[in-house]
Protein backbone atom coordinates (compact mmCIF):
# COMPACT_ATOMS: atom_id res chain seq x y z
CA UNK A 1 0.00 0.00 0.00
CA UNK A 2 2.68 2.47 -0.79
CA UNK A 3 1.18 3.91 -4.20
CA UNK A 4 -1.35 5.50 -2.67
CA UNK A 5 -0.72 8.90 -3.45
CA UNK A 6 -0.25 8.77 -6.97
CA UNK A 7 -3.21 5.68 -7.67
CA UNK A 8 -5.93 7.74 -5.61
CA UNK A 9 -5.54 11.28 -7.16
CA UNK A 10 -7.51 11.20 -10.25
CA UNK A 11 -10.15 9.38 -9.44
CA UNK A 12 -14.08 9.94 -10.04
CA UNK A 13 -16.03 6.99 -11.34
CA UNK A 14 -18.04 4.88 -9.17
CA UNK A 15 -16.01 1.60 -10.05
CA UNK A 16 -12.46 3.13 -9.19
CA UNK A 17 -14.46 4.40 -5.93
CA UNK A 18 -14.39 0.83 -4.55
CA UNK A 19 -11.01 0.40 -5.26
CA UNK A 20 -9.94 2.93 -2.50
CA UNK A 21 -10.45 2.35 1.35
CA UNK A 22 -10.10 5.19 4.34
CA UNK A 23 -8.74 4.91 7.60
CA UNK A 24 -11.75 4.96 9.55
CA UNK A 25 -9.31 6.62 12.05
CA UNK A 26 -7.82 8.91 10.47
CA UNK A 27 -8.95 9.51 6.93
CA UNK A 28 -5.90 8.72 5.53
CA UNK A 29 -6.60 7.50 1.60
CA UNK A 30 -5.63 3.98 -0.04
CA UNK A 31 -5.88 1.65 -3.10
CA UNK A 32 -6.91 -1.53 -1.85
CA UNK A 33 -3.91 -4.24 -2.43
CA UNK A 34 -4.48 -7.68 -2.51
CA UNK A 35 -3.78 -9.10 1.30
CA UNK A 36 -2.51 -12.53 1.65
CA UNK A 37 -4.78 -15.23 3.87
CA UNK A 38 -3.40 -14.13 7.66
CA UNK A 39 -1.80 -10.90 6.67
CA UNK A 40 -2.60 -7.81 8.00
CA UNK A 41 -2.53 -4.22 6.84
CA UNK A 42 -2.35 -1.23 8.71
CA UNK A 43 -3.01 2.35 8.52
CA UNK A 44 1.03 4.15 7.99
CA UNK A 45 -0.28 7.06 10.05
CA UNK A 46 -2.09 5.85 12.90
CA UNK A 47 -1.81 2.32 13.03
CA UNK A 48 -5.61 1.13 12.35
CA UNK A 49 -5.54 -2.32 11.19
CA UNK A 50 -7.37 -1.87 7.79
CA UNK A 51 -7.26 -5.45 6.08
CA UNK A 52 -6.83 -8.81 7.72
CA UNK A 53 -8.01 -11.55 5.67
CA UNK A 54 -8.33 -14.80 7.54
CA UNK A 55 -9.07 -18.31 5.72
CA UNK A 56 -12.93 -19.08 6.25
CA UNK A 57 -13.34 -16.20 8.56
CA UNK A 58 -17.02 -15.66 7.10
CA UNK A 59 -17.79 -19.48 8.75
CA UNK A 60 -15.85 -19.27 11.91
CA UNK A 61 -17.63 -15.23 12.77
CA UNK A 62 -21.09 -16.82 11.92
CA UNK A 63 -20.21 -19.88 14.26
CA UNK A 64 -19.08 -17.78 16.95
CA UNK A 65 -21.91 -16.03 16.68
CA UNK A 66 -24.52 -18.88 17.47
CA UNK A 67 -22.27 -20.42 19.46
CA UNK A 68 -22.79 -17.13 21.80
CA UNK A 69 -26.12 -17.22 21.08
CA UNK A 70 -27.09 -20.61 22.62
CA UNK A 71 -24.50 -19.05 25.54
CA UNK A 72 -26.57 -16.16 25.83
CA UNK A 73 -29.69 -18.28 26.01
CA UNK A 74 -28.52 -20.38 28.96
CA UNK A 75 -26.81 -17.35 30.83
CA UNK A 76 -30.45 -15.67 30.55
CA UNK A 77 -32.68 -18.70 32.33
CA UNK A 78 -30.66 -20.42 34.41
CA UNK A 79 -29.60 -18.54 37.66
CA UNK A 80 -25.91 -16.95 37.98
CA UNK A 81 -26.15 -17.11 41.56
CA UNK A 82 -27.81 -17.64 44.18
CA UNK A 83 -27.23 -17.00 48.22
CA UNK A 84 -28.02 -18.77 50.83
CA UNK A 85 -28.78 -17.28 54.46
CA UNK A 86 -30.51 -17.96 57.52
CA UNK A 87 -31.89 -21.47 55.97
CA UNK A 88 -33.23 -19.59 52.42
CA UNK A 89 -31.84 -20.41 49.14
CA UNK A 90 -32.35 -17.20 46.85
CA UNK A 91 -31.69 -17.67 43.10
CA UNK A 92 -31.00 -14.87 40.92
CA UNK A 93 -30.91 -14.98 37.08
CA UNK A 94 -29.95 -12.56 34.50
CA UNK A 95 -33.74 -11.75 34.12
CA UNK A 96 -34.37 -11.21 37.34
CA UNK A 97 -31.22 -8.99 37.41
CA UNK A 98 -32.26 -6.60 34.89
CA UNK A 99 -35.60 -6.10 35.99
CA UNK A 100 -35.04 -5.65 39.62
CA UNK A 101 -35.08 -2.03 39.04
CA UNK A 102 -38.93 -1.77 37.65
CA UNK A 103 -39.75 -2.11 41.12
CA UNK A 104 -38.36 0.65 42.47
CA UNK A 105 -37.96 4.07 41.15
CA UNK A 106 -36.38 3.51 38.45
CA UNK A 107 -37.59 2.24 35.51
CA UNK A 108 -35.37 3.64 33.02
CA UNK A 109 -32.72 2.11 34.19
CA UNK A 110 -34.25 -0.96 34.63
CA UNK A 111 -34.88 -0.57 30.77
CA UNK A 112 -31.43 0.42 30.39
CA UNK A 113 -29.59 -2.61 32.08
CA UNK A 114 -32.00 -4.66 30.03
CA UNK A 115 -30.81 -2.87 26.92
CA UNK A 116 -27.38 -3.29 28.04
CA UNK A 117 -26.91 -6.55 29.12
CA UNK A 118 -29.73 -8.66 27.28
CA UNK A 119 -31.46 -7.13 24.02
CA UNK A 120 -28.28 -5.30 22.21
CA UNK A 121 -26.37 -8.45 22.47
CA UNK A 122 -28.48 -10.86 21.79
CA UNK A 123 -30.24 -8.21 18.86
CA UNK A 124 -26.22 -7.94 17.87
CA UNK A 125 -25.27 -11.48 17.30
CA UNK A 126 -28.70 -12.60 15.47
CA UNK A 127 -27.83 -9.40 12.95
CA UNK A 128 -24.20 -11.06 12.25
CA UNK A 129 -25.47 -14.52 11.58
CA UNK A 130 -28.34 -13.03 9.43
CA UNK A 131 -26.20 -11.02 7.43
CA UNK A 132 -23.25 -13.38 7.29
CA UNK A 133 -24.58 -17.12 7.32
CA UNK A 134 -25.77 -17.26 4.03
CA UNK A 135 -22.56 -16.05 2.94
CA UNK A 136 -20.36 -18.30 5.00
CA UNK A 137 -22.22 -21.01 2.77
CA UNK A 138 -21.67 -19.41 -0.33
CA UNK A 139 -25.05 -18.09 -1.52
CA UNK A 140 -25.54 -14.31 -2.16
CA UNK A 141 -26.14 -11.77 0.34
CA UNK A 142 -29.78 -11.51 2.35
CA UNK A 143 -32.21 -9.02 1.54
CA UNK A 144 -30.60 -5.68 3.84
CA UNK A 145 -27.91 -7.75 5.08
CA UNK A 146 -25.84 -4.35 4.60
CA UNK A 147 -28.55 -2.97 7.02
CA UNK A 148 -28.11 -5.82 9.34
CA UNK A 149 -24.74 -5.31 9.78
CA UNK A 150 -23.91 -1.52 9.69
CA UNK A 151 -26.41 -1.93 13.17
CA UNK A 152 -24.23 -5.17 14.61
CA UNK A 153 -21.43 -2.65 14.10
CA UNK A 154 -22.75 0.23 15.42
CA UNK A 155 -24.65 -1.41 18.39
CA UNK A 156 -20.85 -2.86 19.54
CA UNK A 157 -20.13 -0.36 22.14
CA UNK A 158 -23.32 -0.69 24.15
CA UNK A 159 -23.88 -4.93 24.34
CA UNK A 160 -21.72 -5.27 27.96
CA UNK A 161 -22.38 -8.98 28.92
CA UNK A 162 -19.12 -9.45 29.32
CA UNK A 163 -18.83 -6.38 31.76
CA UNK A 164 -21.75 -7.87 33.77
CA UNK A 165 -19.51 -10.87 34.13
CA UNK A 166 -17.08 -9.02 36.14
CA UNK A 167 -19.83 -7.29 38.07
CA UNK A 168 -21.29 -10.27 39.06
CA UNK A 169 -18.14 -11.26 40.53
CA UNK A 170 -17.92 -7.81 42.75
CA UNK A 171 -20.86 -8.46 43.74
CA UNK A 172 -20.08 -11.87 44.65
CA UNK A 173 -17.28 -10.21 46.93
CA UNK A 174 -19.44 -8.03 48.27
CA UNK A 175 -22.17 -9.87 50.28
CA UNK A 176 -19.90 -12.69 50.78
CA UNK A 177 -20.14 -11.52 54.06
CA UNK A 178 -24.02 -11.58 54.36
CA UNK A 179 -24.57 -15.12 53.38
CA UNK A 180 -23.25 -18.06 51.69
CA UNK A 181 -22.83 -17.14 47.46
CA UNK A 182 -22.35 -19.80 45.31
CA UNK A 183 -22.24 -19.28 41.01
CA UNK A 184 -24.61 -20.62 39.08
CA UNK A 185 -24.84 -22.65 35.88
CA UNK A 186 -25.58 -19.02 33.92
CA UNK A 187 -22.11 -17.77 35.44
CA UNK A 188 -20.15 -20.13 33.58
CA UNK A 189 -22.28 -20.02 30.05
CA UNK A 190 -21.52 -16.18 30.31
CA UNK A 191 -17.89 -16.53 31.36
CA UNK A 192 -17.29 -18.71 28.39
CA UNK A 193 -19.66 -16.02 26.07
CA UNK A 194 -17.03 -13.83 26.94
CA UNK A 195 -13.96 -15.88 25.87
CA UNK A 196 -16.01 -16.25 22.25
CA UNK A 197 -16.48 -12.76 22.03
CA UNK A 198 -13.26 -12.04 21.69
CA UNK A 199 -12.20 -14.75 19.55
CA UNK A 200 -14.93 -13.47 17.34
CA UNK A 201 -13.48 -9.91 17.64
CA UNK A 202 -10.52 -11.18 16.42
CA UNK A 203 -11.61 -12.72 13.04
CA UNK A 204 -13.94 -9.90 12.45
CA UNK A 205 -11.89 -7.57 10.62
CA UNK A 206 -14.53 -5.50 9.71
CA UNK A 207 -13.48 -3.83 6.65
CA UNK A 208 -12.79 -7.21 4.57
CA UNK A 209 -16.12 -8.20 5.97
CA UNK A 210 -17.73 -5.26 4.51
CA UNK A 211 -15.74 -5.59 0.76
CA UNK A 212 -16.65 -8.91 0.88
CA UNK A 213 -20.22 -8.83 1.55
CA UNK A 214 -20.24 -5.40 -0.93
CA UNK A 215 -18.83 -8.21 -3.67
CA UNK A 216 -21.16 -10.89 -3.10
CA UNK A 217 -24.43 -8.87 -2.90
CA UNK A 218 -26.80 -9.27 -5.39
CA UNK A 219 -26.87 -5.59 -6.77
CA UNK B 1 4.57 -0.40 12.91
CA UNK B 2 5.73 1.62 15.44
CA UNK B 3 8.40 3.18 13.44
CA UNK B 4 6.42 4.11 10.91
CA UNK B 5 6.36 7.38 11.89
CA UNK B 6 4.55 9.55 8.67
CA UNK B 7 6.78 13.01 8.43
CA UNK B 8 5.51 13.05 4.94
CA UNK B 9 2.03 14.85 4.23
CA UNK B 10 -0.74 11.80 4.01
CA UNK B 11 -3.14 12.07 1.10
CA UNK B 12 -6.67 12.41 3.03
CA UNK B 13 -9.96 11.25 1.59
CA UNK B 14 -11.06 14.91 2.72
CA UNK B 15 -7.95 16.55 0.58
CA UNK B 16 -9.03 14.14 -2.54
CA UNK B 17 -12.42 15.70 -2.46
CA UNK B 18 -14.11 12.27 -0.84
CA UNK B 19 -15.57 11.26 1.98
CA UNK B 20 -14.60 8.10 3.91
CA UNK B 21 -17.66 5.76 5.64
CA UNK B 22 -16.06 5.43 9.25
CA UNK B 23 -18.19 2.24 9.57
CA UNK B 24 -17.15 0.43 6.36
CA UNK B 25 -14.26 2.21 5.31
CA UNK B 26 -15.83 3.08 1.68
CA UNK B 27 -14.49 6.06 -0.32
CA UNK B 28 -17.43 8.20 -1.03
CA UNK B 29 -18.07 10.90 -3.42
CA UNK B 30 -17.81 14.49 -1.68
CA UNK B 31 -21.64 14.91 -2.11
CA UNK B 32 -22.78 11.98 -0.94
CA UNK B 33 -24.94 11.88 2.19
CA UNK B 34 -24.97 8.19 2.89
CA UNK B 35 -22.72 5.36 2.34
CA UNK B 36 -23.26 3.67 -0.81
CA UNK B 37 -22.10 0.48 0.93
CA UNK B 38 -23.41 0.17 4.26
CA UNK B 39 -25.97 3.43 4.36
CA UNK B 40 -25.08 4.62 7.32
CA UNK B 41 -24.84 8.53 7.53
CA UNK B 42 -21.64 10.18 6.37
CA UNK B 43 -19.84 12.51 8.75
CA UNK B 44 -17.50 15.54 7.84
CA UNK B 45 -15.03 15.87 10.28
CA UNK B 46 -17.19 18.55 12.33
CA UNK B 47 -16.90 20.95 15.74
CA UNK B 48 -16.57 19.61 18.86
CA UNK B 49 -19.61 21.54 20.07
CA UNK B 50 -21.57 18.18 20.29
CA UNK B 51 -18.71 16.57 22.33
CA UNK B 52 -18.54 19.23 24.77
CA UNK B 53 -22.03 18.88 25.32
CA UNK B 54 -22.14 16.00 25.81
CA UNK B 55 -19.14 15.95 27.99
CA UNK B 56 -20.81 19.00 30.28
CA UNK B 57 -23.95 16.53 30.54
CA UNK B 58 -21.81 13.73 31.80
CA UNK B 59 -19.62 15.96 34.64
CA UNK B 60 -23.46 17.41 35.75
CA UNK B 61 -24.45 14.37 36.68
CA UNK B 62 -21.47 12.89 37.86
CA UNK B 63 -22.04 15.28 41.00
CA UNK B 64 -25.09 13.83 42.28
CA UNK B 65 -24.00 10.19 41.37
CA UNK B 66 -20.92 10.75 44.15
CA UNK B 67 -22.72 12.98 46.55
CA UNK B 68 -25.87 10.50 46.72
CA UNK B 69 -26.10 7.50 48.22
CA UNK B 70 -25.45 4.09 45.46
CA UNK B 71 -26.74 1.63 47.75
CA UNK B 72 -29.00 2.08 50.79
CA UNK B 73 -28.92 -1.45 52.56
CA UNK B 74 -31.46 -1.93 55.40
CA UNK B 75 -30.53 -4.42 57.91
CA UNK B 76 -32.16 -5.39 60.82
CA UNK B 77 -34.25 -1.96 60.68
CA UNK B 78 -31.26 -0.36 60.46
CA UNK B 79 -30.54 1.56 57.37
CA UNK B 80 -26.86 2.72 56.20
CA UNK B 81 -26.49 4.50 53.17
CA UNK B 82 -23.14 3.82 50.85
CA UNK B 83 -21.65 5.93 47.87
CA UNK B 84 -19.37 5.47 45.29
CA UNK B 85 -16.63 5.75 47.15
CA UNK B 86 -17.90 4.77 50.62
CA UNK B 87 -18.35 0.95 49.25
CA UNK B 88 -15.01 1.14 47.87
CA UNK B 89 -13.93 1.70 51.46
CA UNK B 90 -16.08 -0.83 53.03
CA UNK B 91 -14.25 -3.68 50.56
CA UNK B 92 -11.48 -2.54 51.35
CA UNK B 93 -12.26 -2.88 55.11
CA UNK B 94 -12.95 -6.23 54.75
CA UNK B 95 -10.00 -6.98 53.24
CA UNK B 96 -10.86 -7.53 49.55
CA UNK B 97 -8.38 -5.40 47.98
CA UNK B 98 -8.47 -6.68 44.84
CA UNK B 99 -12.35 -5.82 44.15
CA UNK B 100 -11.94 -2.75 45.86
CA UNK B 101 -9.16 -1.80 43.13
CA UNK B 102 -11.40 -2.51 40.81
CA UNK B 103 -14.56 -0.95 42.25
CA UNK B 104 -11.94 1.97 42.51
CA UNK B 105 -10.45 2.26 39.08
CA UNK B 106 -13.99 1.25 37.15
CA UNK B 107 -16.50 4.14 39.16
CA UNK B 108 -13.57 6.83 40.79
CA UNK B 109 -10.21 6.76 38.57
CA UNK B 110 -11.67 6.39 34.94
CA UNK B 111 -14.72 8.50 35.00
CA UNK B 112 -12.44 11.22 36.01
CA UNK B 113 -9.45 9.86 33.51
CA UNK B 114 -11.86 10.11 30.45
CA UNK B 115 -13.31 13.74 31.73
CA UNK B 116 -10.06 15.08 31.60
CA UNK B 117 -8.51 13.17 28.37
CA UNK B 118 -11.47 13.99 26.52
CA UNK B 119 -11.54 17.77 27.64
CA UNK B 120 -8.02 17.70 26.57
CA UNK B 121 -8.72 16.16 23.41
CA UNK B 122 -11.16 18.71 22.61
CA UNK B 123 -8.63 22.26 23.74
CA UNK B 124 -6.10 20.45 22.50
CA UNK B 125 -7.99 20.06 19.01
CA UNK B 126 -9.48 23.62 18.95
CA UNK B 127 -6.20 25.32 19.93
CA UNK B 128 -4.36 22.89 17.29
CA UNK B 129 -1.23 22.59 19.99
CA UNK B 130 1.53 20.69 18.11
CA UNK B 131 1.68 16.89 18.52
CA UNK B 132 4.11 14.27 18.77
CA UNK B 133 3.42 11.23 16.93
CA UNK B 134 0.42 9.13 18.25
CA UNK B 135 0.03 9.81 21.53
CA UNK B 136 -2.90 12.05 21.10
CA UNK B 137 -4.83 9.27 18.90
CA UNK B 138 -3.53 6.51 21.57
CA UNK B 139 -5.36 8.37 24.30
CA UNK B 140 -8.54 9.05 21.86
CA UNK B 141 -8.34 4.62 21.57
CA UNK B 142 -8.31 4.63 25.20
CA UNK B 143 -11.16 6.57 25.94
CA UNK B 144 -13.54 5.08 23.74
CA UNK B 145 -12.62 1.46 24.55
CA UNK B 146 -12.42 1.74 28.13
CA UNK B 147 -15.43 3.95 28.44
CA UNK B 148 -17.70 1.25 28.80
CA UNK B 149 -16.37 -0.86 31.61
CA UNK B 150 -17.59 2.20 34.14
CA UNK B 151 -20.62 0.27 33.86
CA UNK B 152 -19.49 -2.07 36.51
CA UNK B 153 -21.13 -0.23 39.13
CA UNK B 154 -24.51 -0.05 38.08
CA UNK B 155 -24.61 -3.69 37.36
CA UNK B 156 -23.21 -4.63 40.67
CA UNK B 157 -25.98 -2.26 42.00
CA UNK B 158 -28.83 -4.69 39.82
CA UNK B 159 -27.39 -7.92 41.24
CA UNK B 160 -27.85 -6.84 44.56
CA UNK B 161 -30.51 -5.67 44.76
CA UNK B 162 -32.26 -8.75 43.04
CA UNK B 163 -30.75 -11.29 44.98
CA UNK B 164 -31.05 -9.81 48.91
CA UNK B 165 -34.48 -9.06 49.00
CA UNK B 166 -37.33 -9.97 51.03
CA UNK B 167 -36.99 -13.22 52.57
CA UNK B 168 -33.08 -12.27 54.07
CA UNK B 169 -32.84 -10.17 57.12
CA UNK B 170 -31.48 -7.33 54.89
CA UNK B 171 -32.90 -5.66 52.17
CA UNK B 172 -30.68 -3.39 49.38
CA UNK B 173 -32.36 -0.71 47.32
CA UNK B 174 -30.77 1.24 44.58
CA UNK B 175 -30.30 5.11 45.24
CA UNK B 176 -30.65 7.87 43.45
CA UNK B 177 -26.59 7.88 42.38
CA UNK B 178 -26.82 4.25 40.92
CA UNK B 179 -29.50 5.96 38.13
CA UNK B 180 -26.98 9.39 37.83
CA UNK B 181 -24.08 7.42 37.56
CA UNK B 182 -25.50 5.40 34.78
CA UNK B 183 -26.25 8.72 32.81
CA UNK B 184 -22.88 9.93 33.19
CA UNK B 185 -21.47 6.69 31.64
CA UNK B 186 -23.79 7.14 29.41
CA UNK B 187 -23.13 10.31 28.43
CA UNK B 188 -19.34 10.24 28.36
CA UNK B 189 -19.51 7.24 25.84
CA UNK B 190 -21.29 9.48 23.62
CA UNK B 191 -19.07 12.58 24.11
CA UNK B 192 -16.34 10.01 23.39
CA UNK B 193 -18.60 8.51 20.27
CA UNK B 194 -19.02 12.39 19.26
CA UNK B 195 -15.58 13.13 18.98
CA UNK B 196 -14.51 12.63 15.43
CA UNK B 197 -10.89 10.92 15.54
CA UNK B 198 -9.67 12.92 12.14
CA UNK B 199 -9.57 16.52 13.62
CA UNK B 200 -6.68 14.74 16.17
CA UNK B 201 -4.91 14.29 12.58
CA UNK B 202 -6.31 17.60 10.92
CA UNK B 203 -3.80 18.78 13.17
CA UNK B 204 -1.33 16.98 12.82
CA UNK B 205 -1.15 17.70 9.08
CA UNK B 206 -1.13 21.78 9.47
CA UNK B 207 1.86 21.05 11.02
CA UNK B 208 3.43 19.26 8.59
CA UNK B 209 2.61 21.63 6.09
Amino acid sequence: MTDRQNEAGGTDGAGALSELIVCPSCDALYKVASVPNGGRARCARCGHSLMAPRENAMARIVMLAATSLVLMTAALFFPFIEITAGGITRRTSVLDAALTFSQSLSLPLALAVAAFIIVLPVLRLVAIVYALAPMSLGWYAPPHARTALRLAEEMKPWAMAEIFVIGVAVALVKIAGLAHVGLGAAFWALALLVLVNILNDNFMCRLTLWRTLEQRSRS
Amino acid sequence: MAHARTTQPVLTAQKAGLLGCRICGRANLGTAQTCSRCGAALSRPAGLQPVLAWLLAGLIVYIPANTYPMLRTSMLGEETDSTILGGAIDLAHHGSWGVAGIVFVASILIPIAKFITIGYLAVAVHRGWPMQGRTRFHLYEIVEFIGRWSMIDVFVVAILVALVQFNLAATIAPGIAAVSFALSVIFTMLAAQAFDPRLIWQSADTDTE
